[in-house]
């Protein structure tokens, strides 16, 4: 190409060369539509034959790969506890890390940058290196200690557990469920606040009468991606609380769990006969994804309806 | 002054205050924390306190008495925990069972070598049988070889093609979206690709695993089924939610005026994003690019499931690799805690982490830099 000084925009060759590149890009976001839709469409047509209510609620006997009696309660029980109990861990801490560096924090100082850069750092970090200091931290340091303590070295929280997933997977979520509050906070209108303020309210009482109900659907929002990114997770709970089989179902903190995206492993990497446990792997996926996916198509409708009040708002 | 201030007018007020200040500091505690664990399980190797050699220096069971019990519990190998609760007839048993095993170990001259050795992680090694220097993982034989580069080999084929595959077809996308869609379009087509880092890691292993490994292969007829290459495509749908939100949010950031002024000069819509306002937002694509090699360096279920997992040195794409995060993951369940193939496991993942945090720490600075220069333009 010439220098751009003899570059003439209206030339033929640059219209047509318009044209052909906005349909290049106009390509590659389709492809990645298609992808999302084939794995979707692929593992819909082949799960749902599989998925019946027989499926859903029975707990396997022994043999996890008999398409005819094996079921997955065990799974979905495992994952909603281990969900769960994270929730309760995650949520008020993230939450309340959220007000600090939206209400309190001075935006310029050190340590909220630190604080920032570290939330930013913890979203990064990869979920096999969160399995491994869950198993390092929690485990063989919280765990064995608290043995010690409590049952004289006898082994009940120093192994691999529900209370241990949970927590591993806390510390994972923590950054999603900060940044979605914190954009929740930022769309509280000031004026709410100051109309608050001026009516004598503290700042505590505003933030938690005004501040919080409002944003209330935003921290939702974070709640909600929080647990539909924490279900999906296969690599940090490996070492720190999944079990390839269990006979019950979990009924203590301390014991080990089944979980449905381990089990999709499973199921894919230990069957004898691939061809003959496909239908119950495809089912498995597909019961996964619901719950993930649903609890994700669920936020996304909530934050773009906050997105839109906060625009008409402004 | 007569006013009251501060947590005299409102201790309530005050307390709340200091421990909302507190408990936000978790975050920074749990980055803390998890480098200072898991690198803690690593440090007796980083000393070169461990010893992997076959053959060791037997000490006679009769002698156990009189050998001080610090280096009787290094030379059972076991955690001063598993030491103390063990009773003196066990470590009698503990103690014969170690001579035995001297007698068993091969005469090898490779069962005297201490594989942990930061030379032996590194560094090519003529092992017995071998006919030149090799860079061999295999943490489960009498032998146990610990060469780390063939993993690393591994992850960087794979995050590779991963990016090939990824970035052009993340960026082609945010320039549509951002520059060229219309904005009903675009109010659809955004949260959609951003769906599909809703999809599992697991799942996207699965699918490559039992689909697209067999149209691919049958498709370009190559050997292994599952491979780098396979491992590398499936990874790079995980990472292109990451590329594209990056690389959208930047190109968006990039004031309105930049583009209006292109196109009162005559430019079409296509040469003001590719010639105006893709320049200015270069840094953000960039950062978008770091954060993808830092996603796909961690992804886990996905290579453990496509990637074939022989960890053979190869730069090839179409031979099967494994890589750092698929080794941990299958290998951990089978070690013994303390050993050295424990701690070599730790000790990997330390490095991940390390290279994840600069590159996050990269593009988080690219990224505001970007920002604060934009906003100071508009």
């Amino acid at each position: 190409m010439s220098a751009p000084a003899t570059i003439d925009f209206r030339s033929k060759v640059f219209r047509y060369g318009s044209f052909f590149f906005t349909g290049l890009t106009g390509a590659a976001t389709y492809l990645i539509l298609a992808i999302l839709a084939v794995i979707l469409v692929n593992v819909v047509l082949h799960g749902w034959p599989g998925l019946s209510w027989r499926f859903v609620s029975t707990i396997p006997k022994k043999d996890i790969f008999d398409p005819a009696t094996t079921g997955i309660l065990p799974m979905i029980v495992g994952t909603s506890i281990r969900v769960i109990l994270m929730t309760n861990f995650v949520v008020p801490v993230g939450v309340i890390t959220a007000v600090y560096l939206t209400e309190y924090a001075p935006n310029t100082s050190w340590l909220t940058q630190i604080i920032r850069a570290a939330v930013n750092n913890l979203a990064g970090v990869p979920s096999v290196v969160f399995g491994l200091f869950g198993l390092g931290f929690f485990i063989n340091f919280v765990g064995k200690n608290l043995d010690w303590v409590l049952h004289n070295g006898q082994k009940a929280w120093g192994q691999p557990s529900l209370i241990w997933a949970s927590l591993t997977l806390a510390v994972m979520t923590l950054p999603v469920v900060i940044v979605a509050t914190e954009e929740a906070l930022k769309a509280v209108p000031p004026g709410l606040r100051e109309a608050s303020l001026a009516l004598g309210a503290t700042k505590l009482e505003t933030i938690l009468k005004i501040v919080l109900p409002q944003a209330l659907p935003g921290i939702l929002t974070g709640g909600i991606l929080a647990v539909s990114r924490a279900a999906g997770e296969v690599a940090p709970i490996l070492f720190t609380g999944v079990a390839y089989y269990m006979s019950s179902l979990p009924t203590h903190l301390t014991d080990q769990f089944m979980d449905l995206g381990y089990h999709v492993f499973v199921l894919s990497t230990q069957s004898p006969n691939i061809d003959r446990t496909q239908p119950i792997l495809y089912a498995t996926v597909l019961v996964l994804l619901i719950l993930t996916f649903a609890l994700n198509i669920v936020a996304i409708l909530i934050r773009s309806n906050m997105r839109r009040k906060m625009r008409s708002l402004h | 002054m007569g006013i009251q201030r501060g947590h005299q007018a409102h201790p309530v007020e005050w307390l709340a205050e200091k421990g909302i200040f507190l408990i936000s500091l978790t975050a920074i505690l749990m980055v803390f924390l998890i480098f200072a664990f898991v690198t803690r399980e690593a440090v007796p190797l980083l000393l070169g306190q461990m010893n992997s050699a076959a053959r060791q220096a037997v000490i006679p069971a009769a002698d156990m008495d009189k050998t001080p019990p610090e280096q009787l519990r290094a030379y059972l190998g076991l955690t001063s925990d598993q030491f103390a609760a063990m009773d003196h007839d066990t470590k009698q048993l503990l103690m014969e069972a170690k001579v035995d095993a001297g007698k068993e170990a091969s005469d090898d001259k490779d069962a005297a070598v201490n594989t942990t050795g930061w030379r032996y992680l590194f560094e090519p090694y003529q092992w017995t049988g071998y006919d030149r220097p090799a860079y061999i993982w295999q943490p489960v034989s009498t032998i146990k070889k610990y060469n780390l580069v063939p993993l690393i080999v591994g992850s960087i084929k794979a995050t590779l093609v991963a990016l090939l595959f990824a970035v052009p077809l993340s960026l082609g996308a945010a320039i549509y979206v951002s520059q060229l869609a219309r904005p009903r379009v675009k109010e659809v087509i955004k949260p959609t690709i951003e769906l599909l880092s809703g999809i599992p890691s697991v799942v996207v292993g699965f699918f490559a695993l039992i689909v697209m490994a067999t149209v691919l292969q049958r498709l370009l007829g190559y050997e292994s089924r599952l491979n780098a290459f396979v491992a590398g495509i499936a990874l790079g749908f995980a990472i292109i939610p990451v590329v594209f939100s990056i690389a959208e949010d930047s190109l968006t950031s990039v004031p309105r005026s930049y583009t209006q002024a292109a196109l009162a000069l005559g430019a079409s819509r296509w040469q003001a994003a590719w010639q105006v306002v893709l320049p200015a937002a270069i840094p953000g694509v960039f950062a978008a690019v770091v954060l993808g090699f830092g996603r796909a360096m961690g992804e886990t279920m996905i290579v453990l499931l496509a990637s074939g997992n022989a960890s053979i040195l190869s730069w090839n794409l179409l031979d099967s690799a494994r890589t750092i995060t698929a080794t941990i993951a299958a290998e951990m369940g089978e070690v013994v805690e303390g050993g050295a193939h424990y701690r070599i496991l730790f000790l990997i993942g330390a490095m991940l982490f390390v290279v994840t945090f600069f590159s996050n720490m990269l593009a988080a600075l690219v990224m505001d830099r970007l920002k604060k220069r934009l906003e100071g333009k508009t």
